[in-house]
């Protein structure tokens, strides 16, 4: 598979970051490197094997449903340097 | 090294000024911190309230005895970062169930621990933009090991009644530990609750001890384990009582060599020591047998980078400059924003991950990186427990070197600097118990044995342990 610049710039784009030319520069073998290591796991023969998406089994865990206790309006924007009327106030979505 | 035990005693005994103490512990540690960087934060405040509330009525399994928190498990009202500056600020509202669990039984937090940016590492070097990275205790241009080295270096200089809490998702409670010559507990996945812990990756991340003896990681087990309504992932079952295992007959224990743990990459310096300690036991009355177990080590490393960076790349998504930590003016649209905030404050190996497991899981992508690891887990874990039907522990070193310098950390390409992990990514991501126990020096820095056991058998590890402590 080709690692190309504009490969990195579209993955990183898809997170939400925007990386500088030396960043892409230092990650483009970074990245070769790494996944030509990966691809070791071609070899492996999963045909019959289930994924595990957690090592031990879990069950699910759900509560009665009623209303319980939780942040005051306060609180909940105690940590933000963005708020209006009581809300989070946030960048333009347009 | 302090006796918990009898501190503990002492404590509630009322025979220490707990206050005074607790003054004396927090300029020690200060001044430590000076030269070896192990704290994000010093929690003066805090401790010394909860130093005065103790001294009226001294109680608890933990009375009097000082904790050390690693940076990503959040402490109400304390600044909690994770090591990473795009959480710079953030003062959490609430305790993780820890947290709660040491308060409780008399436990002082006096402050967070130094790691990787939301434990992003092997070497604790890849801190956030504007930490400091922490020094070896053994040697200042070493490595302290990582992610969880903050906890690991201090657990080693603090001369006092001290547990520290660590975090693993590949090795980052083990590792340090090894490289600090402490010991260090990685529970099973699901026995400590991770409400309040700062996510890596949701199905390996586990919150475990690090202390200077078998015992001091017994008694924290002890008080952090347990089922947690908060936590959907928590195991629903009985919390042995680990301390009663310390210094427990083990000599009926059936031990496995893995073989593959001393092949090609593990250095002469930690094979060596390590079959002298297999040999030592031996001739102490346990018995070994050499096993192979081929696909943890061959293809662990594999599946733990491309599992771990796909979660953390989704778990890392909530970091966007709005709600918490960082904020910058609020100006153009939300992809403008969120994209400026995280491209100037996320550190460069968080990006590195973010973009790999972003990949990892891309269309056209996924069933061939993703997929195809999480099939290779089920192998990984299917024959762990294969194992675990003949054995009561397996042995490896915990690390294939001993720590490096950071100038020798700089030269590895990024795949080597990933392959610290090589022996500890298996046990992770089967979600297996394991401790790091100290045996020795060579050079005159640490080397570190792994003892691996099945879920939910902690308490062996802590028998094998507390054996191995007192003759090495």
């Amino acid at each position: 598979m080709k690692i190309d610049k504009q490969l990195i710039e579209h993955v990183a784009s898809l997170a939400k970051l925007k990386l500088t030319d030396k960043e892409i520069e230092e990650f483009m073998p970074q990245m070769k490197e790494l996944l030509e290591h990966f691809s070791q796991l071609d070899q492996v023969n999963t045909d019959k094997v289930q994924p595990s998406f957690h090592p031990i089994e879990l069950k699910n865990v759900t509560r009665e449903d009623k209303k319980e206790e939780c942040l005051t309006p306060e609180k909940a924007l105690s940590n933000t340097e963005h708020k209006k009327d009581n809300y989070f106030k946030g960048p333009g979505a347009v | 090294m302090t006796d918990i035990k009898e501190f503990v005693k002492s404590v509630k005994n009322k025979e220490i000024d707990i206050v005074e103490h607790i003054h004396k512990v927090l300029d020690d540690a200060e001044s430590i911190n000076k030269e070896y960087n192990y704290f994000n934060t010093i929690t003066r405040d805090l401790a010394i309230e909860q130093a005065k509330e103790l001294k009226k009525n001294p109680k608890g399994k933990l009375a009097g005895v000082v904790v050390s928190v690693k940076d990503s498990i959040c402490v109400k009202d304390v600044e909690t970062t994770a090591g990473s500056r795009i959480l710079k600020g953030y003062k959490p509202l609430f305790h993780a169930t820890v947290i709660d669990r040491i308060i409780k039984e008399g436990g002082i937090i006096i402050g967070k621990t130094a790691q990787d940016e939301f434990g992003f590492g092997g070497f604790s070097t890849n801190v956030g933009l504007g930490f400091k990275i922490p020094k070896n205790p053994f040697d200042k241009e070493r490595s302290t090991g990582g992610s969880s080295g903050g906890s690991a270096g201090i657990t080693n200089k603090l001369d006092y009644a001290h547990l520290s809490l660590g975090e693993s998702t590949g090795g980052s409670i083990v590792e340090p530990s090894s490289f600090c010559g402490v010991v260090g507990l990685c529970p099973t996945y699901g026995r400590v609750s991770r409400y309040g812990l700062i996510d890596y990756a949701n199905s390996l991340d586990k919150i475990g001890p690090i202390s200077q003896s078998v015992y001091g990681s017994a008694l924290l087990l002890e008080t952090i384990a347990g089922n947690d309504k908060k936590e959907s992932t928590s195991i629903d079952a009985p919390v042995d009582n680990y301390t009663s295992f310390v210094n427990k007959e083990c000599k009926d224990f059936k031990i496995g060599i893995i073989k593959e743990a001393f092949g090609e990459g593990i250095d002469e310096s930690i094979q060596k020591p390590i079959w002298a300690m297999i040999k030592k036991l031996e001739s102490k009355g346990i018995k070994y047998t050499e096993v192979s177990l081929p696909t943890p080590i061959k293809y662990g490393l594999s599946v733990y980078y491309l599992l771990g960076t796909s979660e953390a790349s989704t778990n890392l998504m909530k970091y966007c400059g709005m709600r918490y930590g960082k904020h910058e003016a609020l100006d153009g649209n939300f992809n403008e924003y969120f994209t400026k905030v995280r491209s100037m404050h996320l550190g460069k190996e968080a990006k590195r991950r973010i973009v790999l497991g972003t990949f990892a899981r891309m269309a056209g992508y996924r069933d061939a990186y993703y997929l195809k690891a999480a099939k290779v887990r089920t192998m990984i874990i299917n024959e762990y427990k294969k194992a675990f039907g003949k054995f009561d522990c397996l042995i490896t070193p915990t690390a294939p070197i001993q720590p490096p310098k950071f100038s020798e950390i700089d030269k590895l390409s990024i795949l080597q600097n990933y392959m610290i992990d090589i022996l500890t990514v298996g046990p992770n991501l089967a979600g297996l118990p394991h401790i790091n126990m100290n045996i020795g020096f060579e050079n005159k820095l640490p080397v570190g044995m792994l003892l691996t056991g099945n879920h939910l058998d902690e308490k062996k590890l802590i028998q094998l342990g507390s054996f191995i402590e007192k003759r090495r």
